[in-house]
Parts: structure tokens; C-alpha cells; sequence
């Protein structure tokens, strides 16, 4: 039961303590953005619904990726490795079916398992070396990338494999992973009901657990926190599990949809996560932040690369418009985070 | 007090430890009891962190013995000494800056409710009992929603000690509890450590600076180079005895008969 008048809180103002949420930048962020693209593209198709899927599907795809990876930041880890995840996840999956006759589902329980063993590897790795999990990741990332090229030229002689709708599940397993549900006319992709789905998850689980309780101060400091009896080693193995199964969900879901897979799969995409995770203001060193603005960052994202498209303007521009963005929000979120000490 | 009928409840007797061929304690004895505050005393590298590092079970000590309630224990871990009811709170305070008050006082021992995949975090029972805890130890919080990082020095330090009380401790050993704050946050934090003794906890305060043991301290327990120079009584010495002592001054022979 809350006190009735304490006269030392009359600071906290709505206004204020909106101010401290981490995820404000970001959502300021995509009324900019929708708003700026309704105006340059809005005759285009950007307005449409059909605007709104093609936006959402990238938005999506980005985002399952990013909600793991914000989970980890906050535990205060990187994982690098998960584009390079992406490739060998997909790929393992179509050899597997199509190479070896495998059953689909057979082949996919395969995937997971080799997700949570990558997941396992980095987390181990990082918690017994104590090193920058930075390096560690950028390590694996090439040495993943290296061996899902390596051995699919050896056992198939090629790099890229077709022919995964004809495994057998495939009609099923293409439902769940790359699915549409119409609206008003217009396919939306199963994905990002699974993205909105994980996002509430992540949420709840920041928020509303003691495991998540103890991602933040993991985070926030992690000799501290070790102090009063937080496992931090398993909290951050946990997440690096977590951000490879996403990854491999992800690896999945292209597989499905383009029924193959390419070696190169993934490609940036770790960068990318990132990058919508520090502009839904989860904070680089650890500690602070939340998956709905992984959410956020991930529409902006989505709006943005879509909406350049819709636009006409060459898409050479979008990394530009991209790396702005993640200077901006840096900038944004030290902003916020200095109003979230002071309040 | 009825001190003689039971067993204090830390007795440390003859300990010792060496790394390598540095001797960092040597033949340490001394005693707390609930309710009473020690002020371990002693210059820097006198041997006072690595003295309660034996005694939260960091190190494990190579010669003598600790007895709690008059039972000879060992301590492999600090998850041990704490399962004993000692309580470290360190200088550096193990706490999370950017996390709210209720959240950092549960951080690792949260409250849950509800069942099965719906068992949670109970934030409700966490502000209450925190808001509680501080209150019964005299802190005024102006809000548990807030970071911990907006606290000032005395109050981290405040919320640091009510958690220990909170969860359980019998002795809580304090290290410089007041080296790095203001004149009045010093005031603040000296206060709470009254109320923790007058709730019957047996209190370790380490620090280098007598002014601030003085006041609140029932006895002295005096490093220097590693070895113990004794524990006095507060009616047997003076502030600036003490002082001599820490230095590195022989003890005054009045004090010396005292003991006797």
C-alpha cells in the first residue's frame, strides 16, 4: 500500500517518469519515421495494407532475433555469432531433409539441438575464459560461418540447396514456420504473430520473474550480483542459449519460406540486431533496457528499409540512414538513462 | 546481560593466515556478542580485510579456530558464512545502480506468487516488505520504484545493512562503512548500525578512522602488521588511546592491567 502524500514525490510527473522508460527513443523514433514515409511514399503503397506487411515481414524477422539478443545485452553480453547461425541452421536443416531423407521434423529437432549445443559452446566459452564475449562471439561468428560453408561443399558439393518442399511434413512444418493469415485481402506472415508472441514472453520474463531479476543485475553488475547469491554464470549461458535458438528459429523460417537454404545466410544480421536493440535504449554495457524496445527498434528497422523501397530512392542509402539512426539513438538513450538516475 | 551464560556469538581464537612466506594475520583472538558492535581498528595493511575475509569464508584461515555459538565451524564458501548468519556488506556495496530499490533489496532472493508458468515475481510483496525494512531500520525512502543509482552514499550504504538485517544476519560485518561519505551521511550510517545492535545483531565494523567507531562501539579490537594488540573494553580506554594504538604505540600500562 502506497503511502497517501509523501511531499518529496512531487516531481514524478506522468511526463517524467515516461521519460525514464528505456524504449521512449524508439517510439518516438517510429511516429518520425512512419510519419516521414507516409509523407514521401505515402502515394506509393506505404500507407496500404499491403505497405504494412511487406514493412512488418522484415520488421519480424529482425525482431525474433533482436528480442534474444536485447535479453543477453541486458545480461551484459554480445552475441555475434548468431548471423552465422542463421546460415548453419538453415542449411543443416535443408542437407539433412533433403540430402539425407530425413523427416522434416526430425531434421528440425537436429537444428535445435545443434542451436542449443552453439548457444552452450558460447556461453561456456565466454564464462570460463572471462573474455570480452565480444571477441569471443566475432570468433565464432567466422568459425560457424567457416564450417557451414566448408561442409556443405563437401557433402553436396555446393553452396546453396534446394528442394525442401519436398521433404516430407514439409506442408506443416511450412504453416507453422512461414505461414500467411489473410486480412482484409492482405497475406500477413505467420512471423510476426510468433515475433509479438516472443516479445510478450521476453517481457514477462523481465519483468514479472526473478530469472529476469536476475538478467538485470547480472547486467547492472555482475560481481554484485554474484554476491548475493544470483547464478550469474547460468543466467548468461541461458541467454547466449537463447539468441542461438533464435537465431535458428530464424534460419529456419528463411529455409521454409525460400524451401532451401544458401551458406551465407544471415549475413550482418548480428550487426543488425544490435543495432535495433540499442535504438530500442537497451544500454550497450549492460544492465538497462527491454524487449519491447528491441520491438520498436526492429519497426523502424523494417519501416525504414521497406519505405526507402517505396520511396523509388536507390536502397544503396539505407545503411546510411541506418548507421544516423544508431548514432541518434545512442545519443537519445544517454539522454534518457541520465533522467532515469536523476528521478 | 547474561554474557557469561552463553556462548559469544563469534569467538575467533589464535587464527592465522600466510600467503606464501607473508604472514598477513597471526595469532588473532577476539569475541562478539548479539547486541554489541567491535570496531576492528587498524591502519591500511594491518590486516583487516584479509581478517573478515576469514571470517565471511573467502579465505579459509591457516591456523586457529572460529567458533559460532560456541561450535567450531569452517567455512568453504561465503554462501556458508551466510548460512551461519554472517552478513558482509561490502565497501563497494553490491549494489545494482540502475535497478529500483526493492528490486536490488530482493535481488537474488525474490518473492514469488502465483503457480506453475504463472509464478512471478510478486512486486507488490517486494515494496511493501522493503519499504518495511527500511522504515524499521529509520530510512525513509522517498520512493522503491526509484534507481538505486539516485540514493546518495549513505542511503546505499543504509539499504545495504537493511538488507542483511532483513535477510537473516546474526553479525554483520561492515567494511569502512563510512570511508568514502559526507559528515552528515556518516551520522546517517552510524545510526543504522546502532539500530541493527539494538535489534540484538552482533556488529563487525572495520575502519581506520576512530571518530566514527568511537561513539557507537562497545569495544576496540586493535591490527597492526598483522597481529591483534587485544580487545578493550570502551570503559577501559580513551579515543585518543586507541588512536596511539592503531599507530602503533604499545598499549598505556593502565589499559595493559586492565586486561589483566
Amino acid at each position: 500500500m502506497p503511502p497517501s502524500h509523501d511531499e518529496r514525490l512531487h516531481t514524478t510527473s506522468p511526463v517524467y517518469r515516461l521519460l525514464a522508460r528505456p524504449e521512449l527513443g524508439a517510439v518516438g523514433g517510429v511516429i518520425i519515421v512512419w510519419l516521414f514515409f507516409a509523407i514521401v511514399a505515402g502515394s506509393q503503397g506505404f500507407l496500404t495494407l499491403r505497405g504494412m506487411a511487406t514493412y512488418l515481414e522484415v520488421s519480424a524477422e529482425l525482431g525474433i532475433l533482436a528480442i534474444a539478443v536485447a535479453l543477453l545485452m541486458i545480461g551484459g553480453e554480445f552475441d555475434l555469432s548468431v548471423g552465422s547461425i542463421i546460415g548453419a541452421s538453415g542449411m543443416l536443416l535443408t542437407i539433412l531433409s533433403v540430402e539425407y531423407a530425413w523427416s522434416l521434423w526430425a531434421a528440425l529437432l537436429a537444428v535445435v539441438l545443434f542451436a542449443v549445443s552453439a548457444g552452450l559452446f558460447n556461453g561456456y566459452l565466454v564464462i570460463k575464459t572471462r573474455l570480452p564475449s565480444f571477441i569471443v562471439t566475432l570468433a565464432t561468428l567466422f568459425v560457424f560461418r567457416g564450417l557451414t560453408i566448408g561442409v556443405t561443399r563437401l557433402l553436396t558439393g555446393r553452396t546453396q540447396l534446394g528442394g525442401l518442399r519436398e521433404a516430407a511434413g514439409y506442408d506443416i512444418v511450412k504453416l507453422i514456420f512461414a505461414g500467411e493469415i489473410p486480412v482484409a485481402g492482405v497475406d500477413f506472415p505467420v512471423s510476426i504473430v510468433w515475433w509479438l508472441l516472443l516479445a510478450a514472453a521476453a517481457t514477462w520474463i523481465l519483468l514479472r520473474t526473478p530469472f529476469g531479476n536476475w538478467i538485470f543485475g547480472t547486467g547492472g553488475d555482475a560481481q554484485a550480483a554474484r554476491s548475493v547469491g544470483v547464478p550469474t554464470g547460468r543466467v548468461k549461458i541461458t541467454l547466449f542459449v537463447g539468441t542461438a535458438l533464435a537465431a535458428a528459429f530464424v534460419g529456419i523460417m528463411q529455409a521454409v519460406s525460400f524451401s532451401g537454404a544458401d551458406v551465407l545466410r544471415g549475413e550482418l544480421r548480428e550487426f543488425y540486431a544490435i543495432i535495433v536493440v540499442v535504438i530500442g535504449g537497451t544500454l550497450l554495457t549492460g544492465g538497462y533496457g527491454s524487449a519491447i524496445g528491441a520491438v520498436f527498434g526492429a519497426l523502424i528497422f523494417g519501416m525504414v528499409r521497406q519505405g526507402i523501397v517505396f520511396t523509388g530512392v536507390d536502397a544503396d542509402w539505407f545503411q546510411v540512414f541506418l548507421g544516423g539512426m544508431l548514432l541518434l539513438a545512442v545519443l537519445v538513450n544517454h539522454y534518457v538513462r541520465q533522467r532515469a538516475l536523476r528521478l | 546481560m547474561n554474557e557469561t551464560l552463553q556462548a559469544p556469538l563469534i569467538d575467533v581464537r589464535a587464527l592465522g593466515k600466510t600467503f606464501g612466506s607473508v604472514i598477513a594475520l597471526q595469532d588473532i583472538s577476539m569475541r562478539v556478542s548479539r547486541g554489541e558492535v567491535m570496531a576492528l581498528l587498524g591502519d591500511n595493511g594491518a590486516g583487516k580485510s584479509t581478517l573478515i575475509k576469514c571470517l565471511s569464508g573467502v579465505y579459509t584461515p591457516d591456523r586457529g579456530q572460529i567458533f559460532i555459538d560456541g561450535h567450531p565451524v569452517n567455512f568453504a564458501n561465503p554462501r556458508e558464512a551466510m548460512a551461519h548468519g554472517i552478513a558482509t556488506v561490502y565497501q563497494d556495496l553490491a549494489m545494482i545502480p540502475l535497478m529500483s530499490v526493492a528490486r536490488n533489496f530482493f535481488l537474488g532472493a525474490e518473492p514469488t506468487t502465483g503457480w506453475g508458468p504463472f509464478r512471478r515475481f510478486d512486486q507488490q510483496e517486494a515494496d511493501r516488505v522493503a519499504r518495511a525494512e527500511l522504515a524499521r531500520m529509520g530510512i525513509d525512502i522517498r520512493a522503491t520504484t526509484q534507481a538505486v543509482g539516485t540514493l546518495s552514499g549513505g542511503e546505499r550504504q543504509s539499504l545495504a545493512i537493511a538488507r542483511a538485517v532483513h535477510f537473516g544476519a546474526r553479525l554483520l560485518i561492515l567494511d569502512e562503512p563510512t570511508s568514502a561519505l559526507g559528515v552528515k551521511e556518516v551520522a546517517i550510517v552510524l545510526r543504522y548500525i546502532e539500530s541493527a545492535r539494538d535489534r540484538g545483531v552482533g556488529v563487525i565494523f572495520i575502519t581506520h578512522n576512530v571518530r566514527h567507531a568511537y561513539p557507537i562501539s562497545n569495544a576496540f579490537t586493535i591490527l597492526n602488521r598483522g597481529r591483534c594488540y587485544g580487545t578493550f573494553q570502551k570503559e577501559d580506554v580513551t579515543r585518543d588511546e586507541v588512536t596511539e594504538m592503531m599507530a602503533g604505540n604499545s598499549p598505556p600500562a593502565r589499559v595493559t592491567q586492565a586486561l589483566e
